[in-house]
């Protein structure tokens, strides 16, 4: 029982990354129709950003607030740079070009900082803290919750309560209509491109030190399962994102404690195939068809 | 390239494939094996051209259908040469088991990836190919784990010792299993099943009404590509004499498919373009960083990266820039040269379009007529793609005419 409850919390802690992660990838499915299969790789990008601040300074949290800005930065720059210019007549010409920019990513890391892991700190400790007799999360497990927790409401503030996020959603819905109302949804555009790299770049800060530790490719499984998560969840839904990688995270848990670490890939990929065959939808999408 | 009539493919490949063969003897050793690697990676980017260029099914999975194969030879080679089979069997045998292999991989995979589209397409094969690891450890006891498997392979036949090196041999099948499987996917993309193909790709709801099975041609699509990919991993196999999980990562599977874009993955002709840059884009980048006068600890930071970011740039400037690739900047070219040569023929006809390149939904493409969609193989002088005239096809037109 104690094993169970620590693999279902340890489940949820990482579920919970995922579907910030995840919400990064919702966020540009929905102001640009685009699976970004680049997000991994800037991710990655800026959490080596995060690790050089920090060394220099021994700060964690300038490391943490650089790696969020840094997630702004790239995200605007891939946009303006290179997405805009991607003829949209067809959904495979951003995959591809995304596909690119992981590769071009990936080796630039490599190039500046090697292909080798880096050990990360965390701010906090990962022993998990005993109550009762039961020792079950740890105070990093919190602070994952915690920073979670914070872009979730975030997010859903931003949405639905400001005028900045009803101009998002209205040149994410309705281009046309929301430029004739003067919207800048050009701008918008960059601005979701941002905003969802910065979630990223939040989301593999966090993960990156509970595994094996800093490297070009630290992120690629990560992705396939965020991936999962979003299409578990429906890509559209921001909701069923967090539902989803919570779900996610707690079977990949259980898989890895009771099965095998090595099974985990294997079984999110049933996963993924009997969620697609079944409800090709996504679980909490209202489309009643997914086209790309 | 139009998709050429069974008999000139048939003479065109014997052609290719006697060149071929006749260069591996003026050429050092090295490089036989660097073009027998090329022809069994353009077995697997020829069968990413039907399906992605083609079927209009975008897949990061050819690695692991390519590892299906390898694994798929080493396996039955393995349990041949245990069983005392030696000769033209323990060669071929394996070859077959390993398109069968794969090939079967490719329907179990079909069936799924038959229901999705874009990025959900990707996205499960993504997966596919991540778990290839997950996969050989968890069964490390047939597969090896890690290490993967040593194979145990026929050599060249005895009367060839002497004269032909072993890297000229492996050159020689791979050449000939390279040569089959564009032969064979060319005789497929010019009949019925080409032009069903790309009537679902197209338009799936009006290939459906005009009675083109939309599933069963994405599940026969996927199934061809994994056999051929399977035929290329088991090549592969055969010339490395290993089969192991690093071999078939994500990079090589986003290599296929940027070999595939980059030769312009309208035609097959586009994938021998990707094929060779496959193998000597890197070659020629690793070559270019030793040659450099770094430190030792830079130069192992480049080893490869290197080739990767070169690769990655030239991947998204072709998606920018000329999303039809080498082969369609080569045929846009060729038209141009013909029309100014000949100011009197007028606009190049139907018979020099190329194949448009990737599916574009909601192109002015017309829906197939039912005539045409059930048609007999061969029968229909229309089966190139006459109805989709890309647009710098007007354009040259036009600048010809001038």
């Amino acid at each position: 029982m104690d094993r169970f409850l620590f693999l279902t919390v340890d489940g949820l802690a990482r579920g919970a990354v995922l579907a910030a992660f995840a919400l990064s990838l919702v966020i540009i499915w929905r102001a640009a129709r685009i699976v970004n299969f680049a997000q991994g790789a800037m991710a990655v990008a800026t959490t080596y950003i995060a690790f050089t601040v920090t060394s220099a300074t021994g700060n964690y949290w300038l490391g943490l607030a650089s790696a969020v800005v840094a997630g702004l930065v790239l995200g605007a720059l891939v946009e303006r740079t290179v997405m805009r210019f991607v003829g949209n007549t067809n959904p495979l010409n951003s995959v591809i070009a995304g596909l690119g920019l992981l590769l071009v990513i990936q080796a630039i890391l490599g190039m500046v900082f090697g292909n080798g892991y880096k050990a990360m700190a965390t701010p906090f400790s990962t022993t998990p803290i005993s109550i009762g007799g039961v020792s079950a999360i740890s105070p990093y497990d919190l602070f994952i919750f915690t920073c979670v927790g914070l872009i979730v409401v975030g997010l859903a503030l931003l949405f639905t309560k400001t005028s900045l996020g009803l101009r998002l959603r209205a040149s994410a819905f309705a281009p046309d209509l929301a430029r004739l109302l003067g919207v800048r949804s050009s701008r918008m555009l960059t601005l979701g491109w941002a905003l969802s790299s910065a979630v990223g770049a939040l989301a593999a800060l966090l993960i990156i030190p509970t595994e094996l530790g800093l490297n070009p490719h630290a992120v690629d499984t990560v992705f396939v399962y965020a991936f999962t998560v979003a299409v578990v969840g429906g890509l559209d839904s921001a909701g069923g994102a967090v539902a989803g990688g919570l779900a996610v995270g707690v079977v990949l848990s259980w898989v890895s404690g009771y099965l095998g670490s090595t099974l985990a890939p294997i079984a999110v990929l049933v996963l993924l195939l009997v969620v697609l065959l079944l409800r090709p939808a996504g679980l909490f999408s209202m489309t009643k068809e997914r086209t790309a | 390239m139009k998709p050429l009539t069974p008999l000139t493919s048939l003479l065109l490949a014997a052609a290719a494939a006697a060149v071929l063969i006749g260069l591996t003897f003026a050429i050092e050793p090295f490089r036989s094996y660097q073009l027998a690697t090329a022809c069994a990676y353009l077995c697997a980017v020829a069968g990413l051209t039907l399906l992605t260029g083609a079927g209009g099914q975008l897949s990061l999975g050819q690695a692991a259908l390519m590892a299906a194969g390898a694994y798929s030879y080493a396996l039955s080679a393995n349990a041949l040469a245990e069983a005392g089979v030696e000769g033209l069997l323990l060669l071929l045998a394996p070859l077959g088991a390993a398109v069968l292999g794969a090939a079967l991989l490719g329907v179990i995979i079909g069936c799924a990836a038959g229901r999705l589209h874009g990025p959900y397409l990707a996205g499960f094969t993504l997966a596919l190919v991540v778990a290839i690891p997950a996969v050989t450890s968890t069964f490390s006891n047939i597969l090896g784990g890690d290490q993967g498997l040593w194979i145990t392979v026929e050599k060249r036949p005895a009367a060839l010792r002497g004269t032909v090196s072993n890297e000229q041999w492996q050159a020689w099948l791979a050449i000939l299993c390279a040569v089959a499987v564009m032969v064979v996917l060319n005789n497929l993309l010019r009949g019925r099943f080409g032009r069903q193909l790309r009537a679902v790709r197209d338009n799936d709801a009006a290939a459906s009404l005009s009675g083109v099975n939309a599933a069963r041609t994405k599940i026969i699509s996927f199934t061809v590509s994994a056999a051929a990919a399977g035929l290329g991993g088991g090549l592969l196999a055969y010339v490395t004499q290993s089969a192991s999980p690093g071999a078939y990562s994500l990079v090589l599977s986003l290599y296929l498919l940027m070999a595939a874009v980059i030769g312009g993955i309208g035609s097959l002709t586009g994938a021998v373009w990707g094929a060779l840059i496959m193998v000597f884009l890197p070659y020629a980048v690793n070559s270019f960083t030793a040659a450099l006068p770094v430190s030792a600890d830079v130069a192992s930071r480049l080893d490869g990266n290197l080739a990767i970011a070169v690769f990655g740039t030239i991947l998204v400037l072709v998606i920018l820039i000329a999303p039809r690739g080498i082969q369609g900047l080569l045929s846009a070219g060729g038209r141009r040269i013909r029309t100014r040569f000949s100011p009197g023929a007028g606009p190049a006809g139907p018979a020099a379009t190329a194949v448009v390149p990737v599916p574009v939904p909601g192109s002015e493409s017309s829906p197939p007529t039912p005539s045409a969609a059930a048609g007999v193989a061969g029968s229909a002088p229309q089966s190139g793609t006459s109805a989709e005239n890309p647009p710098s096809e007007t354009l040259s037109t036009t600048k010809g005419q001038r």
